[in-house]
């Protein structure tokens, strides 16, 4: 199996101290906090990762990490051995880097610009890396990524708030598609959604997945969702990964004891499987 | 699809439309606002003479009263005439024009600054921030009109004395304009603040999108509801801060008189009973003012669902 991206040594420290003057007034060291604390693992070509772990243990933060939106204070991400926060690369190669990376976020309500018609927010993509020659190809393509994520293409048309949240996060889904990426981060693309909605939407990602070879990093805290979709799965707590298996394994006989009261205090396992009729990844 | 009519149908089925026909303080504003820009516009042609035009001036018809016939000339002023013998109804119609070209264009010029220094503090953030955010606590410490004044002088000062009249219109817009940025920037910097942690900016920033690009594509259209409303409001007070300079004698020159000339040279007459030369310009300041107010109070209520 050949590996896609290796996160190595990654560390985020965030600065949280006082203002200086503050600080020399009453005496105050500076304060930091470690949002993520040397954390490796790597992830193989068409597979996915999940990483699970509560609210403030540095989930979202390697995922901002993992598609450049945030610089690492420590350590390195290497998409395919190549380091993404190298600084000597020229900007033509920053943008073909940048095109194989793609992002999905948590909420289907605020990830599309509420004043932009649907086919504009799929086109920019196309425009800003140049991979339509004109307006006829690009209005073929954003119809074409509307078809891929189960919408019609008379929706083009129409603006976000027209839409339900399902069918927002597939809007979103499509203009991560726009790329043609080859690594998908999933910030809990299904955790503001309806129970019912949850499902189609992870049985879009899956059938993406297959259809197009690509590779996810998916952040969560349901583990009935993670049951469905990882491959292998990263458990997180305070900044550091406390423990990482292959899926099966991981839920079977977890090793940590944070993971072990992680699956007890999850009442839905395996309530999406019996829902959908999905097997396990 | 016929988008034209779709579109026009649409706005009369608004909630906008339905708020605006059930508000009959805003429909008396709406019609007093539009008139008196059609006049302002249409000048040329409504108004009974051209006061701009000295040759067109016979000193005989001074203070003739409203409505009544000259004593020398027989000629008859629907509003009267000031000293000169110029016809006050043309007058205000020619200097409603000035007051409205120097209101619109001193909003604009707010409207442009306030909202880039707005985005662009509440955007980047940091130090650049707090530079511009501490000029407009500055500026908001002194009332408006004194800054207006200030840089009238100053450009005034500047500028080589035989251009003084022929530039004083623009540096009338430029004092207003500059005086007027604050509240724009302070509520875009705000909302812009609000909008660009918003996960459609991550999205853009993720596919290489400049700051420049992203501010104004992305997040711009997002802060302009309330830009509109302030907009409004300030236009009311722009109208009535040139009419202060220009009552104040800084403003537009007795060549181009504004309605504020106008009241100014009226207030000479007060006293000697010639009232009409003061109330017909006061009269029609107040309720082109009050009118833009009233709009601008009423768009601010009706965008705000807060409010609701």
């Amino acid at each position: 199996m050949d590996e896609f991206i290796r996160f190595e040594h990654l560390g985020q420290r965030f600065d949280l101290s006082e203002p200086l003057l503050a600080r020399l007034i009453y005496r105050r060291p500076k304060k930091f906090l470690d949002a993520v604390d040397d954390v490796s693992f790597s992830i193989e070509r068409g597979q996915t990762y999940a990483l699970v772990g509560e609210s403030g243990s540095g989930k979202s933060t390697i995922a901002r990490m993992a598609v450049g939106l945030l610089l690492p204070s420590t350590g390195k991400v290497l998409i395919d051995g190549h380091d993404l926060h190298d600084r000597s690369r020229t900007e033509a190669e920053h943008r073909r880097i940048r095109q194989r990376l793609q992002m999905i976020f948590q909420s289907p309500f605020a990830s599309l610009n509420p004043r932009w018609r649907v086919g504009s927010i799929l086109a920019e993509p196309l425009r800003v890396f140049g991979l339509v020659e004109d307006r006829a190809a690009e209005l073929g393509r954003v119809h074409e990524l509307l078809d891929q994520v189960g919408l019609s293409a008379s929706d083009a048309r129409r603006f976000p708030h027209e839409f339900s949240g399902g069918q927002r996060q597939r809007i979103s889904i499509a203009r991560a598609l726009a790329s043609n990426p080859d690594f998908i981060v999933c910030d809990e693309p299904t955790s503001a959604l309806d129970v019912s909605v949850q499902a189609q939407v992870l049985n879009l990602l899956k059938q993406l997945q297959r259809d197009l070879g690509l590779t996810y990093l998916f952040i969560t805290h349901d583990l009935a969702v993670v049951r469905v979709m990882a491959h292998r799965i990263g458990v997180l707590k305070s900044g550091k990964l406390v423990e990482e298996q292959a899926t099966a394994e991981l839920i079977e006989s977890p090793q940590s004891d944070y993971t072990k009261m992680l699956i007890r205090s999850a009442p839905r396992i395996g309530s999406i499987q019996a829902r959908t009729g999905m097997s396990q990844a | 699809m016929n988008g034209e009519r779709g579109a026009w149908q649409r706005f009369l089925a608004s909630d906008f439309f339905y708020d605006f026909k059930r508000s009959p303080v805003t429909l008396v504003s709406f019609v007093i606002v539009v008139t008196l820009i059609l006049l302002a516009i249409l000048a040329d042609l409504v108004a009974p003479t051209n006061p701009f035009d000295p040759a067109s001036l016979n000193l005989m018809n001074g203070f003739t009263p409203p409505m009544e016939p000259n004593a020398f000339t027989g000629e008859t002023f629907l509003f009267g005439t000031d000293d000169q013998g110029r016809d006050l109804l043309s007058a205000i119609i020619y200097g409603l024009r000035v007051s409205l070209f120097v209101g619109l264009t001193a909003v604009i010029l707010a409207m442009v600054l306030g909202v880039s220094l707005g985005l662009l503090a509440g955007y980047r953030g940091g130090w650049i921030d707090s530079l511009i955010m501490r000029i407009a606590d500055i500026q908001m410490t002194f009332p408006s009109i004194l800054i207006a004044v200030l840089i009238f002088g100053v450009a005034r000062g500047l500028l080589p004395p035989d251009l003084r009249d022929e530039l004083a219109i623009s540096v009338l817009i430029i004092a207003i304009g500059l005086s007027e940025w604050v509240p724009f920037a302070r509520t875009v910097r705000g909302t812009t603040m609000v909008e660009k942690e918003k996960e459609y900016v991550q999205a853009a920033r993720l596919i290489g999108l400049g700051s420049g690009q992203i501010m104004l594509r992305h997040i711009l259209p997002n802060v302009l509801s309330p830009v509109l409303v302030i907009a409004t409001i300030t236009l009311a007070l722009a109208i009535i801060a040139e009419a202060t300079l220009s009552f104040l004698g800084v403003g537009a020159p007795p060549t181009e008189p504004s309605l504020g000339t106008l009241i100014r040279i009226g207030q000479d007459f007060l006293f000697s009973g010639e009232w009409w030369i003061l109330l017909f310009p006061s009269v029609t300041l107040l309720a082109l003012a009050l009118s833009v107010n009233l709009l601008g109070d009423w768009l601010r209520d009706t965008l705000n669902p807060r409010l609701k």
